[in-house]
């Protein structure tokens, strides 16, 4: 007998209604995914195919069209604490300090403020942002922003991590920096985790396994699990093993890739 | 000296600016600038001088002013009239006009039945409803309270309405991701993005309540400051006018400068841009 999947998308099929033509825009079109207990799933996909669309059905904020999630076998139909978001833009409260914006979902979920204030410590630390409790996020760099995106993610302890493309944003040395730490944090807290990302490179060396989505609408096309042991230093970026992945990721979609740049050169034009 | 200049730039041009006005008027009252271009323009100089009844002086409405501060200490019961007519104005339409904004802002069908009044509100001169309050509830302080209320409530709903359109819908997510229920929701994420709009909104409306006080007692009050200008004006008693001027231009400045303070305080996190 197989085990039960922690997380389990089933046919997920998810249409907008654009408000200024009044026709429907299919974004998802029968998302099938199993993620078991523990495992780092990344998806990668072009731009536009509907990646935040799917992290938003999976986290319950916004219903899908047809299809189910099921946490543990139960169906999602909200958001809940045992699924967290580390949002794309760093999106922190700009009016709350570090701590009071990683104290944030606890107050959400109505823990205790003495608590909360001890819990937010603890988090800020494991993140490497000591010293800076009490800075405001316009004063820190997009690095130390998406340290605190995670930091409020993890305070609330969930089973679930769903991460929306968060280092995209920072330049390449940083952003090297942030998946170590990651990996680090991963191996100690035990969270299952789905990553959205853009990048091959960044999608093969976090996840156990890579899912590849088509163009809009997106569905998913192959998913490659990557043979690559742990812990995994930096360095494994540049072993062969890893480039003969990335070009097997990127000849899955290249030909996607190449149609969306088409099709915004057409509608540019 | 070249630096204390530099560094206080700002207030040495703004009383410099100040002081001259001021003794340009005094010497039109006083016939400085007629006696002064006399043999330039010959008898036409004399048209320089105006009369004291029509343009007063400052040294004459700082004489006035002296007076009726300290002492008849006539002002003070207009003062304290007018002040619990703005209190109460201004109070209500804080009362009515946030409420009504956060919601017309957050509710979209509610504000589809709202705006045609906002508009048509914003559209007509309030002063022109005075006649119909007065139909209504008569010369007294209500009426006085309620055309306050009425000048005041629209920059403090439409602030409020644009407040809650502009918050950041990335933070409204992130709430809703935590499970963060309504009420919450409001306290945590619209309530703090919507104060620049609010106290913006707020800033008009000590304006505009001013207005409020001027016009509202230009019927039947007998006490106030916009009532004694009123009788000063009929009596030709210029000074006294000008006194109740510079009474309400303080009493503006004070409040939004006090509101400024406020938003200095609450605002705090905002990065501070160079001057
Ligand atoms: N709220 C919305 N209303 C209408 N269309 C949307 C909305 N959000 C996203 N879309 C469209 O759905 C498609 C998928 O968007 P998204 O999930 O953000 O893609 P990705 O994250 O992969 O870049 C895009 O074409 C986008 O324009
Ligand atoms: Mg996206």
């Amino acid at each position: 007998m197989t085990a039960r999947p922690k997380l389990e998308a089933q046919d997920i099929r998810l249409s907008y209604l654009q408000p200024r033509t009044g026709t429907a825009l299919a974004a998802l079109d029968g998302v099938n995914l199993q993620i078991m207990e523990g495992e780092f799933v990344a998806i990668v996909g072009p731009s536009g195919c509907g990646k935040t669309t799917f992290l938003s059905v999976v986290d319950g904020l916004i219903a899908a069209t047809a299809g189910r999630v099921l946490v543990d076998g139960e169906a999602v139909t909200r958001p809940g604490p045992d699924r967290a978001v580390v949002f794309q833009d760093a999106s922190l409260l700009p009016w709350r300090t570090v701590l009071g914006n990683v104290r944030y979902g606890l107050e959400c979920l109505g823990v205790a403020a003495r608590e909360a204030g001890a819990r937010a410590e603890k988090l800020v630390a494991l993140v490497g942002l000591s010293g800076f409790e009490h800075h405001y996020p316009h004063e820190l760099s997009g690095g130390m922003q998406q340290r605190v995106n995670l930091a409020r993610a993890l305070v609330v302890d969930p089973k679930i991590l769903l991460m929306d493309e968060p280092f995209a944003a920072l330049d390449a040395q940083t952003r090297e920096l942030m998946q170590e730490e990651l990996l680090r944090i991963w191996a100690a807290a035990k969270k299952t985790v789905l990553f959205i990302t853009h990048q091959i490179d960044e999608a093969l060396y976090l996840a156990d396994r890579v899912v590849v989505f088509s163009g809009r609408p997106g569905k998913v096309k192959d998913s490659i699990a990557v043979d690559i042991e742990r812990p995994r230093p930096i360095g494994v970026k540049r072993q062969a093993r890893f480039h003969a992945l990335e070009d097997r990721i990127w000849e899955l979609i290249e030909e996607d890739v190449k149609t969306k740049a088409r099709e915004d050169r057409h509608a540019r034009a | 000296m070249r630096r204390f200049y530099l560094q206080h730039e700002r207030a040495i041009l703004g009383a410099v600016g100040i002081i001259a006005f001021l003794i340009l008027w005094e010497g039109f009252a006083r016939g400085w600038w007629a006696e002064l271009l006399q043999p330039l323009l010959g008898p036409q100089a004399a048209r320089l001088q105006l009369r004291p009844i029509f343009i007063s002086s400052p040294t004459r409405i700082a004489r006035a002013a002296f007076d009726m501060i300290f002492v008849t200490g006539a002002i003070w019961k207009d003062f304290g009239w007018s002040g619990l007519e703005f209190t109460l104005g201004v109070a209500l339409a804080l009362a009515i006009g946030i409420p009504l904004g956060l919601a017309a802002g957050w509710y979209r069908r509610l504000s589809y039945a709202v705006e045609p009044f906002l508009t048509a509100l914003n559209a007509t001169p309030q002063v022109a409803f005075l006649p119909l309050l007065i139909l209504w509830v008569g010369t007294g302080l209500a009426c006085r309270v309620l055309i306050i209320v009425l000048l005041a409530v629209l920059p403090i709903a439409i602030g409020a309405v644009a407040a809650v359109r502009t918050v950041d819908a990335r933070l409204i997510r992130v709430a809703r991701s935590f499970s963060a229920n309504d009420a919450l929701l409001f306290r945590s994420i619209i309530l703090p993005s919507s104060v620049p709009f609010l106290l913006a909104g707020a800033r008009l409306a000590v304006g505009r309540g001013m207005i409020g006080i001027v016009v509202g007692e230009i019927y039947g009050s007998a006490a106030g400051i916009g009532a004694m200008m009123n009788q000063a004006g009929s009596r030709f008693e210029t000074d006294k006018v000008f006194v109740g001027v510079l009474a309400i231009a303080v009493a503006g400045v004070g409040l939004v400068e006090g509101l400024r303070r406020i938003e200095r305080r609450v605002e705090a996190w905002r990065p501070q841009v160079a001057a």
